[in-house]
């Protein structure tokens, strides 16, 4: 491995080591923890109202059918049975769920009712309601609605789906193909004439069930014509708008509430027919209701995630340096297009270039409709897909020059000091060190040592391999300045919002317009609060997730929250200083330029012991006995902040792995991720990001996958099935950082919900195939189960066909029961 | 319906219940005791985990009848009221949790598994976790806070020898 540029590693890219006295950069303990370790949380399903009934939904069994009949009266003769409404009953009002994400003037956009009315697209779509005294009642009576069913043909496989002749999934639409996106820039056939290298690779993407630990939960009431729904959601202001528009209720009579929400991970960044269906049930019975899933009825239907197929063409020169790229996507819709779902796979289109220059790239997406739950956001969102297509390619270009993994990423990698960079898809990133956190990367992880045992255990034909995986990453996030989302026909903008109140006490309320799930923003946004007026971190209190209390936001996905979300509330304190500046002059009866801030105290420049502080001016504010000319006696200010660039996270991750070649078991055996994620308000947190991250993304390359049969049944319904991993199947990380400081934002971060998923799927598997390439495999297929690495080894062998990233399903929906093809 | 006598965090309750009554739908929906969670429906997840008689059971595959004449305590029964539990404190102080939904049932298991083993290697804590699923951590701090509850519930049964 030669040497990366040893002058980057001079660079000041250490993390930054707060004073003593900043909140900012401190690792606090999170204040959220008090009510989450005690049981005293507020998820959805715990609040209880006068008079509130249960609903459950019969959902279709078949993926693709004609409803014929529907026969409910047996239902609704059960004891405690309040209400059984159909898709016919709810015809009138329940709408079409929206998609707000039109990628092409002629992408075609089929009807979404909340629950089916004459035809079902995909096992789990609700069929009928019913509404009882308790939930079992409600479920007891399910079993008693009687329903005919005429089966149509399944639409499983997207290449076939958009052959002639195939089944159409939407009849009406007379196809199978929702939009084609394209992208191009360079020129990319002439990069790939005369290339002394190409490689073409087909990758799949296997579907994913996103599995945030709390199932998903309604509570709503009505009174009069006024309504609250409680919703285990990450996007209540998205919510509460496209309710509005879905129902016909006015918005200003509808408040949404997402109390604790028990991770989303993008899968409660949906706005769901059972949330329709809760508000449209309350209103039609004047009580209030709730509902609440099972597992297995929301690996059916709560929205899934990824699920590509990837063909990827990369031309370099000998030297390794590359000249083009082209992508070419197939990505599964599922059964209809949900909130974000046709965007999400061209949120990869500007990150399969990854951290790499070249002359030309050319990006083709096609959204396919299937009988398959519909897809939508999953952590990393359309990056996790690109940066694996990106950072596999890399891997395949160092083995076909003979180069070690990093030397070939060195040769392409943008510059530290080339930053800020244009990027060949037309992003600028601002700021980042790669051969930085590339160099603490590989002396965490003893590079050099592994590769010589991984020598030593080829030379002696160990039956157990030592595989290193690379991945060197970058995302675009801080979702999203509103001039790029505009420009790509997504419906909303991508500011946020915060208020600061400092109340006559001197206490402090902040109000976000993110809306944390889990991520811990009450002490974060307390520390950023803190910091910036001055003032105790214990006296800041942090409201977010009610429209009432936090009537302005864009809430929470897409690593945006503190690249946005904490940059407005940063801004919102200034003015908030900028306006006790000002009353505090008066007060001291000084020019404001004389006054210097600090430590929460106003003092005059040159004149010890002439002071107020933050609360006394507050105080005096609010007193509002004397106040300067034209002063509103309030300090409280607001900000709504839309971000002029993205962020780019990056990093490097190194992953070894021990394949054992007889029984395909993979093992990891070490995993060292160095992220550089700008600022660091609270390194606590950020670690927990990033740990959390990295189970995710590992757990994408070694275990998880939605798996359907060739009738369109989910195999995957429950965790016995669909392998979440446990403590004993994930190993110790070692983790670290570099700090190169976000240029286009006051507080310098870059964002860090996403970025462990994004890096971590590709070093993996990369190490699995590093394993394995003496014996001829160049790539197995995800999840990588024992069962999959056999046989790839064992194709590779004998001298077949490599699987080549074969859908076929193997062992790798769980506990040898999902059937699959295999 | 049959009926049940349980104590649940030092409170009795005698009830009427249906046969088929789970324990953690009893607990959460009759008792209120909804600071222990459901997160699915095959007793995969572990978040519903409480203690029966001191040892760790799923209550989503517990019938409240089973529960009959037992102890039941859930993470709203730790501590004293004033303090904190040790293992309480120790996912706090370890950044152990982020949404927090396993969080009651991991506090429950971890209890169990040092009740077996008072002071494990992070190996076994892994395999004694097995049973409980979280999404948010990758489990790092969770095996760093069940070490640190461990070093401290040794040291406060064993005084002597801490000192020494």
């Amino acid at each position: 491995m030669s040497e990366i540029a040893p002058e980057a590693v001079a660079e000041q890219v250490t993390p930054s080591t707060p004073d003593a006295t900043a909140e900012v950069g401190r690792a606090r303990l999170r204040t959220e923890d008090a009510r989450l370790i005690t049981g005293r949380t507020t998820w959805t399903d715990n609040i209880q109202l006068p008079g509130l009934l249960h609903v459950a939904f019969l959902r279709s069994p078949i993926s693709h059918a004609r409803i014929t009949r529907i026969d409910a009266e047996d239902a609704r003769r059960r004891p405690g049975v309040i209400a059984v409404v159909t898709g016919a009953d709810l015809a009138g009002e329940q709408g079409s769920l929206p998609c707000a994400w039109p990628v092409t003037e002629d992408m075609v956009l089929p009807d979404h009712p909340p629950v089916a009315v004459d035809e079902v697209r995909y096992v789990g779509e609700p069929v009928a309601a019913v509404v009882a005294r308790d939930r079992y009642a409600a479920v007891d009576a399910l079993e008693a609605i009687d329903i005919d069913y005429e089966p149509l043909p399944a639409v499983v496989d997207m290449e076939r789906a958009i052959e002639e002749g195939t089944g159409l999934v939407h009849a009406d639409k007379g196809t199978n193909t929702s939009y084609t996106w394209v992208f191009e820039a360079g020129e990319p056939d002439a990069a790939f004439r005369d290339a002394p290298v190409v490689i073409e690779r087909r990758y799949v993407q296997q579907r994913l069930i996103p599995t945030a630990m709390e199932p998903r939960a309604v509570v709503c009431s009505a009174v009069g014509d006024e309504y609250t729904l409680w919703s285990a959601t990450q996007i209540p202001h998205i919510l509460r708008l496209m309710l509005a528009t879905v129902t016909g209720i006015p918005e200003h009579r509808l408040r949404v509430i997402a109390p604790d929400v028990g991770g989303g991970f993008g899968s409660k960044l949906q706005v769901y027919g059972e949330e329709v269906v809760c508000l449209l049930l309350a209103r039609r019975l004047g009580r209030p209701v709730k509902w609440t899933e099972s597992r297995s009825e929301g690996n059916m239907a709560v929205h899934h995630g990824r699920d590509q197929i990837q063909r990827l063409s990369l031309a370099a020169d000998r030297d390794g340096r590359i000249r083009g790229l082209k992508v070419d996507l197939l990505a599964d819709m599922g059964a209809y297009l949900m909130l974000v779902t046709p965007g999400i796979p061209l949120l990869g289109a500007f990150m399969f270039n990854g951290i790499y220059k070249m002359d030309a790239y050319s990006f083709r997406c096609t959204g396919v409709f299937t009988n398959k739950t519909p897809t939508d956001a999953y952590r990393g969102a359309g990056r996790p897909e690109a940066t694996f297509g990106i950072e596999r390619m890399m891997d395949e270009l160092a083995a076909e020059l003979g180069l070690d993994p990093l030397e070939v990423r060195r040769r392409n990698w943008i510059a530290h000091e080339e930053f800020p960079y244009d990027t060949i898809s037309g992003l600028t990133y601002d700021s980042g060190n790669y051969e930085a956190a590339t160099e603490k990367a590989m002396r965490l992880f003893d590079y050099d040592k592994l590769r010589a045992e991984q020598a030593d255990r080829r030379d002696r034909g160990d039956p157990v391999q030592l595989g290193i995986g690379v991945s060197t990453f970058t995302e675009m996030c801080g979702l999203a300045p509103s001039r790029v989302l505009g420009s790509l026909s997504y419906g909303a903008g991508g500011w946020e919002h915060a208020s600061v109140r400092v109340l006559p006490s001197g206490k402090v309320e902040v109000v976000t317009g993110s809306s944390a799930h889990g991520q811990g923003h009450e002490t974060a946004w307390a520390q950023i609060a803190a910091d910036r007026l001055g003032v105790p971190f214990e006296d800041v209190r942090v409201l977010h997730g009610d429209t009432s209390v936090s009537p302005k936001g864009m809430d929470t996905y897409g690593s945006r929250s503190l690249a946005v979300g904490g940059v407005a509330l940063y801004n919102a304190c200034d003015k908030v200083v900028d306006k006790a500046r000002r009353m505090a002059a008066h007060l001291l009866e000084a020019d404001e330029g004389d006054l210097e801030f600090s430590g929460g105290s106003f003092s005059v420049k040159g004149v010890p012991g002439q002071a107020r502080t933050l609360q006394e001016v507050a105080l005096a504010a609010f007193a509002a006995h004397d106040l300067p000319e034209g002063f509103e006696p309030s300090l409280d200010s607001e900000a709504t902040h839309d971000p002029e660039n993205f962020s780019f996270p990056h990093g490097t991750h190194l992953c070894a792995v021990e394949v054992d070649t007889e029984t395909g078991f993979v093992k990891i055996r070490s995993y060292v991720a160095v992220d550089d994620v700008g600022k660091v308000v609270n390194p606590l947190i950020v670690e927990g990001q990033v740990h959390g991250g990295l189970a995710q993304g590992i757990a994408q390359a070694l275990y998880e996958e939605a798996v359907y049969d060739a009738d369109g049944n989910l195999t995957t319904t429950t965790m016995a099935d669909y392998l979440v991993p446990s403590a004993a199947d994930l190993p110790t990380f070692t983790t670290d950082r570099t700090e190169t400081p976000a240029t286009t934002n006051p507080l310098g971060v870059k964002g860090v919900g996403e970025a462990g998923t994004i890096a971590s799927t590709p070093a993996v598997v990369n190490a699995i195939v590093d394993a394995l390439r003496p014996y001829g495999v160049d790539d197995v297929p995800m999840p990588c189960t024992p069962e999959r690495v056999w046989r790839a080894l064992r194709a590779a062998q004998s001298g077949q066909a490599p699987p080549g990233g074969s859908p076929e399903p193997g062992a790798g929906g769980g506990l040898g029961s999902a059937g699959g093809a295999a | 319906m049959p009926h049940v006598s349980v104590d649940v965090d030092g409170v009795r309750y005698e009830d009427e219940v249906e046969a088929r009554l789970l324990l953690t739908h009893y607990l959460r929906d009759r008792l209120g005791k909804v600071g222990t969670p459901i997160g699915c429906d095959t007793s995969n997840c572990g978040a519903c985990t409480v203690l029966m008689d001191g040892l760790s059971v799923k209550s989503c595959s517990v019938l409240a009848v089973q529960a009959d004449g037992h102890e039941i305590t859930t993470v709203e029964g730790l501590g004293d009221g004033q303090d904190l539990h040790p293992m309480q404190r120790a996912f706090h102080e370890e950044h152990a949790l982020q949404c927090g939904y396993c969080t009651p049932g991991m506090i429950m298991a971890a209890l169990d598994l040092l009740r077996d083993n008072a002071d494990p290697s992070d190996e076994e804590i892994r395999a004694g976790l097995e049973g409980n699923l979280c999404r948010c951590t990758g489990y790092q701090n969770i095996v760093r806070a069940v070490r640190r509850a461990a070093d401290g519930m040794r040291q406060a049964e064993r005084p002597e020898e801490a000192r020494s």
